[in-house]
């Protein structure tokens, strides 16, 4: 990491740590950890989005999957710990098996593809009344005890998330300046020339779909833990198009974007909701807003706009020294 | 005696009714420098296109130094030593130079599956991309974006990446397309400095550039071919100067 990565980052590591201090209202800790955890779930659609141009619809299926497995694991008797991993496990290998179906066909198709996948996994656990409670969802007994800390008050539930939040948030900026994920962003842009230059790119799409349905199943476990509870509510097609429409709205191509919209977009839910009614209506407004005036989404909008300010400003300054020559 | 560098037999290609190569078959010695010409649409590209997989043939075989590439995908045939180079440029225009040289270094490298380390801390990949760009003369521009670079620079960009790759066999389609006369001359000595290790296959235009440059030349029309031999009987046959000099 280069210093000035660090000296931007540490601060961002500061305020997120502080965050129960600062806010103290209990309320608003939770929505704190509510943000990590659709955080979680943007970053992981990005994965596919912003590095790899892939438009899944789909996405809220490993929310479903991974939550299942680990409310029945649970219930069943395992362990919170064996639930979870078998929860991840069996979620991120149907995210392998999803990827064979999808990436059968490229663009249009592969959207169509998943979207019909998470509306499969939302019809199960719609209609599999004795596994899932139907319509009624589901409970999850209670959070784990990680390492014997109770994490069952805001407080400790939103340190527990940000630290699998900062794990995951690692590993994907890794991703992004890996090798593969160079080779990734090469299959977006030229899959053709990729596979001339021996890249494989199928395979490449592939991984890259399980790897984010395996973070995406870990913000599912989260999603559990916050809520102890999951309905076929949570993962219907709103939910997948609400995680994708994150990535959008904070710009897919960079790390941070998808953060942000997980942000906006959960507190405007939230926050919001409470005072206006038509709050989906102001999300609406917000997104159409957003992409009119910065079309690939807030953070590198507005960097741009960073960015011509500064070269103003720097051009004013030298203009001014040779402006001011004439008047000697 | 070895088995020739590029072996077509029989190879066939249709799109819809319109057949494109008709039972092309051709044979490319090792360390050959074979001359593909033809008037437009005569299916040099199409040819071009079986031989990486692009395309599936629909009847036919091509062998590698002997081994049959039909049915296997690109990427397996790149690995085995094939490459080219597109006649409209392939390239990733918002990368730099040597990023673009790097993919094509990553391709054959088994670091490409790595997902964890830091691409620009491989300091080898990016020296040896950097000697490749220092080959064509690009040396100076490796930095710069490839979208701010001059046509010619990117023609030239598109030969280092498939250097790059070490190919046993190299495909040139086109390569000095919309090429000032000087451009011309210039990618013409790089391609003069290919060692005879490489193979080469061309397709080209400019007779007079590449005339010079083949030992044996391919005329095709229509998808088939109709003349084969040495640039003086090419250039000899009535046939030639009937579809490509003539009327």
């Amino acid at each position: 990491m280069t210093p000035r990565a660090a000296a931007a980052l540490a601060p961002c590591v500061l305020a997120l740590a502080a965050v129960p201090w600062v806010i103290g209202n209990e309320f608003y800790v939770n929505m704190a950890s509510q943000v990590l955890i659709y955080a979680l779930f943007a970053l992981s659609i990005n994965m596919m989005l912003g590095y790899g141009g892939m438009v899944s619809l789909g996405h809220a299926a490993y929310l479903g999957i991974a939550g299942y497995a680990c409310i029945l694991a649970t219930t069943a008797g395992y362990d919170q710990l064996t639930a979870a991993v078998f929860a991840v496990a069996l979620s991120t290998t149907a995210a392998a098996f999803f990827g064979v179906l999808s990436l059968r066909a490229p663009g249009l198709g592969f959207i169509m593809i998943t979207l019909a996948l998470g509306q499969i996994v939302w019809g199960v656990a719609y209609r599999a009344n004795d596994l899932t409670g139907g319509d009624n969802g589901i409970r999850h007994p209670a959070r784990p005890m990680p390492f014997g800390f109770d994490i069952s008050d805001a407080p400790s539930f939103y340190y527990f998330t940000l630290m699998v939040f900062f794990v995951a948030l690692f590993f994907i900026w890794r991703f992004a300046r890996s090798p593969f994920g160079a080779s990734l962003k090469g299959a977006r842009d030229q899959p053709r020339r990729m596979r001339m230059l021996g890249h494989n790119v199928w395979l490449v799409r592939w991984i890259t779909f399980v790897m984010a349905g395996f973070w995406a199943s870990v913000a599912g476990v989260l999603y559990v833990y916050y809520n102890l509870f999951l309905s076929p509510h949570a993962i219907s097609l709103q939910q997948s198009a609400e995680i994708l429409l994150m990535a959008i709205l904070g710009g897919a191509s960079t790390l941070s974007g998808p953060i942000v919209g997980a942000a906006i977009i959960t507190l405007v839910k939230n926050v919001v909701s409470t005072y206006v009614e038509r709050w989906n209506t102001l999300l609406g407004v917000i997104f159409v807003v957003v992409i009119v005036f910065m079309p690939y989404g807030l953070v590198p909008g507005c960097a741009q706009a960073w960015q011509r300010l500064r070269n103003r400003m720097k051009g004013r300054k030298e203009v001014s020294p040779a402006a001011s020559e004439p008047a000697q | 005696m070895t088995a020739p560098a590029l072996e077509v037999a029989h190879l066939s290609k249709r799109f819809g009714g319109l057949p494109a190569t008709k039972d092309v078959s051709l044979s490319v010695s090792p360390g050959e420098r074979r001359l593909i010409i033809g008037p437009n649409g005569a299916g040099k590209t199409t040819l071009f296109n079986l031989i990486t997989g692009d395309l599936s043939a629909d009847a036919g075989s091509v062998r590698l130094f002997g081994q049959e590439l039909i049915g296997m995908p690109t990427q397996r045939r790149v690995h085995l030593g094939l490459a080219r180079t597109y006649q409209i440029l392939t390239l990733f225009p918002r990368e730099r130079l040597v990023h673009n040289v790097v993919l094509a270094l990553l391709g054959l490298d088994r670091r490409r599956w790595n997902p964890w380390s830091i691409l620009t801390a491989s300091r080898d990949l990016y020296a040896n991309a950097r000697a490749f760009l220092e080959q064509v003369g690009l040396g100076d521009a490796a930095e710069r974006i490839v979208a701010e670079t001059s046509y010619g620079e990117r023609r030239r960009l598109e030969l280092a990446m498939a250097l790059a790759q070490r190919p046993k066999l190299l495909l040139l389609d086109e390569p000095l397309a919309g090429l000032s006369q000087a451009e011309r001359q210039t990618v013409r000595a790089l391609l003069d400095a290919i060692p005879r290790e490489v193979t080469i296959v061309m397709i080209e235009h400019d007779m007079d550039t590449a005339l010079g440059f083949a030992e044996r030349i391919t005329v095709l029309h229509y998808g088939e071919v109709i003349v084969e031999g040495t640039r003086a009987e090419v250039v000899a046959d009535p046939r030639t100067r009937e579809v490509y000099l003539g009327d």
